[in-house]
């Protein structure tokens, strides 16, 4: 079983920690994974992204030409990387930054507020974690319960932003649309 | 063992840690400076030293002084800095001096680009600098193998007494992956009777590779040659997978290798006999492994990110017995799986295989 995640949006917007919690919830319960970031001029034109591929046996190929799932938290990211879903795929959208015209209905597009969301709760920059919550019930191979444990790991120098990090989670995976 | 999750350059300064490599001297370069970078962190808690060379000729050349006293010693940049070091590297080779030399790999040539590329491994194999000489080239292709082969690399230095080269790119050194940092393995004893630390009660040694004669020259060259057929005849290395009943074969390394083992994978769904040799050892060329499928396979891809440039080792390596195709992206852009299937497919037209 395989999850082969994309992950974009502006620089800033935490698309790197992002891909981290997942990659460290990987590690957790032992999985094989690849964290790969875009670098060097690709990072220099305002855009980030990373893509992580969890597996339960080796990874072969790191090089994901179709996902499973993917997470845009703005527009230019869905203009290019929603083209790259599989289909029966899952793609979360951070709609307070990205108005769609029209959608696939080859795959699950959940749409969800995430920058609104996240300036409800005073911490704009967390709508990269809204947007993780939104997805990781659709993942196969990671739940809530190893995100949370990964989350402890990577915030270990920082505690206080613990919290905030699951809420906004838990706002993300209980999101009504 | 610990196990981490690490970005492949830092698994390198990790491994040189952990072989007991003490001293780096070098220059920084996309996508190679996380090396000196990890290093610089955490060298001081070791008692080690980096230091930032004035260029990656001042840098190549340290390593020269720090390996003649017989320390272990590292370097690291990517293609252009790599072009700069040539002479470097051919007198240490001259001289026989024991160190390891990364290069993440540019796509070039001139300044090039940052993405994964291997259109250094004629640099790479053929000596790089003036003269007649060879380093050992270890190609890894996962986090794992960047940390089992900075070791290997190390190991080979002191065992054959050469610069020992770490052919990696931009793609593997910014991935992360779970690697195990594995004990260093027991170093067989190696001779260090030529090392020069002080002449103190003993007679002097001198590390020079100037021959005064034409006779001393000769004598000079048939020693190393000996040196280097020794190497070919007891260190290739490389890797085999699906190969045992293969009617076609891939040959990769490296990042692209690991794409044509799925590439392999979803072959053999398809009822296609297909099976991949990965070098491990660029240099020397593993010759060996195509030995047993010489008279057997009926075509060859060659899956290289360059304009073909190992696709000449393998064809000596099959005595062009059989078709030798090439496979290939360039200026930093990976193949997909299913491109590489395609190619075979339409190469030896396979497209009609039943599905089973």
């Amino acid at each position: 079983m395989m999850d082969k995640v994309i992950l974009a949006g502006f620089g800033g917007q935490g698309v790197m920690f992002l891909g981290k919690v997942l990659a460290y919830a990987g590690m957790g319960s032992d999985l094989e994974l690849c964290w790969i970031p875009s670098y060097g001029p690709e990072m220099r034109g305002g855009t980030a992204n990373c893509s992580v591929v969890l597996s339960d046996e080796e990874i072969h190929s790191p090089v994901i030409d179709q996902a499973d799932a993917a997470i845009v938290l703005n527009k230019p990211a869905y203009d290019k990387f929603a083209p790259r879903i599989k289909p029966g795929g899952v793609l979360v959208v951070n709609s307070s930054l990205a108005k769609l015209d029209e959608v696939r209905e080859d795959i699950t597009v959940i749409q969800i507020p995430a920058t609104e969301i996240a300036n409800e709760m005073g911490n704009t920059s967390i709508a990269n974690m809204v947007s993780l919550g939104a997805l990781i019930p659709h993942l196969n191979l990671v739940d809530l319960a190893k995100v949370e444990k990964a989350m402890v790991k990577l915030v270990a120098k920082r505690p206080e932003l613990l919290e905030t990090n699951l809420t906004a989670i838990n706002k993300g995976m209980n999101y009504q649309g | 063992m610990e196990k981490v999750l690490l970005k492949g350059n830092e698994v390198i300064g990790e491994a040189a840690i952990r072989s007991g490599c003490r001293l780096f001297f070098g220059y920084p370069i996309t996508p190679s400076t996380e090396i000196v970078e990890y290093l610089s962190a955490q060298f001081p808690k070791v008692g080690g030293t980096v230091l930032q060379a004035e260029d990656e000729i001042g840098a190549i050349n340290m390593c020269y002084g720090a390996a003649c006293t017989g320390s272990r010693v590292m370097t690291a940049s990517s293609s252009p800095g790599v072009s700069l070091k040539q002479e470097g590297i051919s007198f240490s080779a001259a001289v026989g001096l024991p160190m390891v030399i990364v290069n993440v790999n540019r796509c070039g040539p001139g300044l090039g680009g940052l993405g994964p590329a291997q259109s250094d491994y004629y640099q790479s194999t053929r000596g790089g600098g003036h003269g007649d000489y060879r380093t050992i080239v270890l190609a890894p292709s996962k986090a794992q193998e960047l940390y089992d082969y900075t070791m290997l690399a190390f190991d080979l230095a002191d065992k054959h007494r050469l610069p020992v080269l770490l052919h990696t790119d931009g793609f593997l050194g910014q991935t992360m992956e779970p690697v195990v940092l594995k004990e260093r393995p027991e170093a067989p004893e190696t001779d260090r009777s030529w090392v020069v630390d002080g002449a103190k009660g003993r007679k002097k040694r001198i590390l020079a590779s100037y021959s005064l004669t034409n006779e001393i020259g000769e004598a000079n060259n048939l020693r190393w040659e000996a040196k280097y057929k020794h190497i070919q005849e007891t260190e290739q290395r490389w890797e085999e997978f699906h190969t045992e009943d293969a009617e076609y074969l891939l040959v990769s390394f490296g990042t692209t290798a690991r794409i044509c083992k799925s590439t392999v994978l979803n072959a053999r769904k398809k009822g296609i006999k297909l099976g991949l040799i990965r070098p491990i050892t660029l240099w020397p060329f593993p010759n060996d492994a195509f030995v047993p499928y010489k008279d057997k396979v009926k075509g060859i891809v060659s899956v290289e990110l360059s304009m073909g440039q190992m696709i000449e080792d393998v064809k000596l390596a099959v005595e062009c017995k059989m078709p030798v195709e090439l496979y290939r992206r360039q200026g930093g852009m990976l193949p997909t799986e299913h491109e590489i299937l395609t190619f075979v497919e339409n190469t030896f037209n396979l497209s009609a295989v039943e599905e089973v």
